[in-house]
């Protein structure tokens, strides 16, 4: 390259890479940005509080699982992050924008409370299964109509979606006003404190709250299935042809409308799960809190993983670790909860960012460019 | 401005740890640093809704220092969580504690009542307060408990405050209409019977005044509370009360008294001098040290803490703030007079010969109603001419709307 050349070009120029890079690079590239997340926020904790970082680091790990109930209280939170995220992913993957999960979520948990109250008279065994039917059904009734409208009408799913949130909230509201223990509290209160109808046990002792095993086969078992119904099924295939190009899929004789359908009642219900799993196996209540802006947490575990059930694991344990470790950074060293929050994003832009370097590569200018 | 200076005291505070160079705690704030002589006796978990920042909250861990300070715990028996939601995290921390060896475990707000007694009924050893709760009684847990102080006594002593100045008004002819305006947190006993209470303290001095409550279904927002009364003034209240926790209600009337109206602002749980300096006349106040020492010093000596422990005036746990500077003439005298019948008994603020329902006097109300039944869980509230709150269950429960009072919401 002579003078003239370099002139005319930038001193950085990026170009999508011709070719997906291998796993070992693409997650060297995330490791780094997460080593180099850990130094800024450092930097940052320095500044803003002078403490030592080290110190700042090791109660962020005390507090996300530094015993061994803050250890469940993680996984269990993690699960239902995995479960929802888990939900999204072949709705995401078809390009389908479902940002309704927390109102999926919520009609969930309100199918399960339901259950809980009326038919606590059942065998647990059935009653448990009847109520996670009963909140797969109401999460996918909860995803149909947008999906419906979509295919019928071309209308917007992220309006809809986000619309039927609204929706759901308000008659989460309408059922706390109705099931609301004691009186006059506008809460429903814990669910059958007594008897435990409805609970989902401990796996690995006797009684509840002690382990949340449960949650983990449970959310496990829906997290292996969705894996392999997206790679290793046709259905899954016509879920990834439709999200690089629905002409395509029509062109290849894929019935598009029907995957709309049928995808997003399938997103709806997962949700709908996670909706069980938060009430039956954490809350044991029912509020316009317990979504808690999960729905849409759990886009960014799907994103970051990208759409690879699996992976989602690792991200939905991440974020729930770094959300329980600011909640002890906050309490420990009397810092306002913004703080904390602070390391999270930083955190989190890393993570992202990294994203632009799997997938685009940086020139520099008079460099020559490498095959 | 007050969270900046909130930030840069922890900053300085965290600062300063970090200059001993030392592993201790910092949230017991080194009130008293030194290991007190119960030091190890007594482990004491407590679950906060919010934080230093925010006013209710600060005055239970006010409470609780002043406590630990007077029955000699260290800094190190108390386990301190902020920033609790009323949720399932509520039960997660209270396990928690448990998990760290308290024996003792209270939680601050009413939202977590539900969450504490699912942990009571799970963990018999440990006693827990759910502070400010109503189901202790009816739960049937013996380590299960509520308390609750008798804050409608205040109220009706701050109502008394309001109404001399209503009073001084009328006679300069500022006011003609005796109109009391009161912004109210939620539709619950807790607040009908406050804003009841300090109702009936104005009525007392000005027997024609008639008042509005505005509801904003919120405990803490500043927006919602100046706008509910700004909206209240409008209609011509010329006397703020409050029972939801942010100064946007007394901030409000002091912008609308700059403005040249008459009004004034009574206020709750703090000292509203700052946020209204000129219409603040004062405010009805906790003071949870006096439950909580309590607490702990019978779980020292091996007692048994009561399923519900309410009190007022008597025992110190409530009071007025600092008289602001334009009350009128001889409040001081009037608030003693009251404060000392109070203290007596030979006053009742739900005294049924001062109120009517309906235009007819009242004989009979529930005390408690968990369920929404319309039946009574526990004894006949009125009794002997006046209705027993807060002595059945801890919980304010007077719920009766009496005549002279709107709900607007």
């Amino acid at each position: 390259m002579d003078k003239e050349q370099l002139k005319g070009e930038p001193l950085l120029r990026m170009s999508k890479r011709g070719e997906m890079l291998p796993a070992w690079k693409s997650w060297g590239i995330r490791l780094i940005a997460f080593f180099l997340s850990l130094v800024v926020s450092g930097i940052v904790i320095i500044a803003v509080s002078g403490l030592n970082p080290a110190a700042v680091f090791a109660t962020m790990f005390e507090g996300a699982v530094g015993t061994g109930k803050r250890a469940w209280v993680t996984v269990r939170d993690a699960m239902t992050l995995l479960c929802i995220a888990v939900g999204l992913a072949p709705a995401f993957k078809m390009r389908f924008w479902n940002i309704g999960a927390e109102g999926q979520i919520l009609v969930g948990g309100i199918a399960a409370a339901a259950c809980m109250i009326y038919l606590k008279n059942l065998p647990a065994p059935l009653l448990l299964l009847v109520m996670i039917l009963a909140s797969l059904a109401a999460g996918g009734v909860w995803g149909f109509f947008p999906g419906l409208f979509k295919a019928r009408w071309n209308t917007n799913e992220t309006l809809f979606t986000l619309m039927m949130n609204y929706i759901a909230i308000q008659l989460t509201s309408y059922f706390v006003a109705m099931w609301e223990n004691p009186f006059g509290s506008n809460s429903v209160g814990v669910i059958n404190s007594q008897g435990k109808e409805g609970w989902l046990p401990n796996l690995f002792s006797a009684g509840y709250n002690k382990d949340y095993g449960w949650n983990v086969i449970i959310v496990l078992a829906v997290t292996v299935i969705m894996y392999l119904y997206m790679n290793h099924s046709k259905h899954g295939y016509e879920i990834a042809v439709i999200g690089d190009s629905e002409n395509t899929a029509r062109y290849a004789g894929i019935r598009v409308n029907r995957a709309y359908v049928r995808t997003i009642i399938f997103s709806g219900a997962i949700c709908g799960l996670a909706g069980f799993v938060a009430v039956s196996g954490a809350s044991h209540t029912i509020s316009t809190a317990t979504a808690g802006g999960r729905g849409f947490t759990a886009i960014i575990v799907a994103w970051l993983a990208q759409f690879n059930s699996v992976v989602m694991v690792i991200f939905s344990f991440l974020l729930v670790f770094l959300q329980k470790g600011a909640q002890a950074i906050a309490s420990s060293y009397n810092l306002s909860q913004e703080v904390s929050e602070m390391i999270t994003g930083i955190i989190l832009f890393f993570l992202l960012g990294s994203e632009f370097f799997v997938n685009y590569t940086v020139h520099f200018r008079g460099k020559k460019v490498s095959a | 401005m007050k969270k900046y200076l909130a930030l840069l005291l922890a900053l300085v505070m965290a600062l300063a740890l970090v200059a001993c160079g030392n592993k201790t705690e910092p949230a017991g704030n080194g009130d008293n640093g030194g290991s007190g002589d119960n030091a190890g006796k007594l482990k004491v978990g407590v679950v906060l809704v919010g934080d230093e920042n925010e006013g209710y909250t600060f005055a239970h861990i006010d409470g609780v220092r002043k406590a630990a300070a007077a029955v000699g715990l260290s800094d190190s028996d108390i386990v301190w969580f902020y920033n609790i939601g009323e949720d399932e995290t509520c039960k997660d921390k209270c396990d928690e504690c448990v998990e760290q060896g308290c024996n003792l475990v209270i939680t601050n707000s009413y939202g977590h009542q539900t969450f504490c007694e699912d942990a009571a009924r799970e963990h018999p050893e440990v006693e827990f307060v759910a502070m400010t709760g109503d189901t202790a009684k009816k739960s049937g847990l013996p380590n299960f408990h509520n308390a609750f102080n008798m804050t409608f006594e205040s109220r009706y002593v701050s109502g008394i405050v309001a109404g001399m100045k209503l009073k001084e008004m009328m006679d300069q002819g500022l006011v003609t209409d005796p109109y009391i305006g009161y912004v109210g947190a939620y539709p619950y006993a807790e607040v009908v019977s406050g804003y009841t209470g300090f109702f009936l303290g104005i009525k007392s001095i000005v027997p024609e005044a008639h008042m509005d409550v505005q509801y904003t279904n919120s405990w803490f927002d500043i927006q919602a509370e100046g706008k509910a009364a700004e909206a209240l003034m409008a209609r011509g209240c010329c006397i703020i009360g409050q029972h939801a926790d942010s100064t946007g209600a007394p901030k409000a009337v002091q912008t609308a008294k700059d403005n040249g109206k008459a009004v004034y602002s009574v206020g709750y749980n703090i000292d509203m001098l700052a946020a209204a300096p000129t219409a603040a006349l004062t405010s009805s106040t906790n003071d949870w040290s006096v439950f909580y020492t309590e607490a702990f010093k019978t779980m020292l000596s091996g007692g048994k803490l009561p399923t519900d422990w309410s009190k007022g005036y008597e025992a110190g746990a409530v009071a007025i703030t600092t008289l602001g500077p334009e009350v009128a003439p001889g409040t001081a005298e009037a608030v003693k007079a009251a404060e000392d019948a109070i203290k007596a008994g030979t006053l009742h603020v739900f005294d049924t010969s001062t109120f009517t329902v309906g235009g007819a006097p009242v004989t009979s109300a529930f005390t408690f109603d968990s369920d929404g039944d319309w039946t009574n869980d526990t004894n006949e509230g009125i009794v002997d001419g006046y209705y027993h709150e807060s002595e059945y269950i801890s919980a304010p429960s007077f719920s009766l709307r009496i005549d002279g009072i709107t709900e607007l919401n």
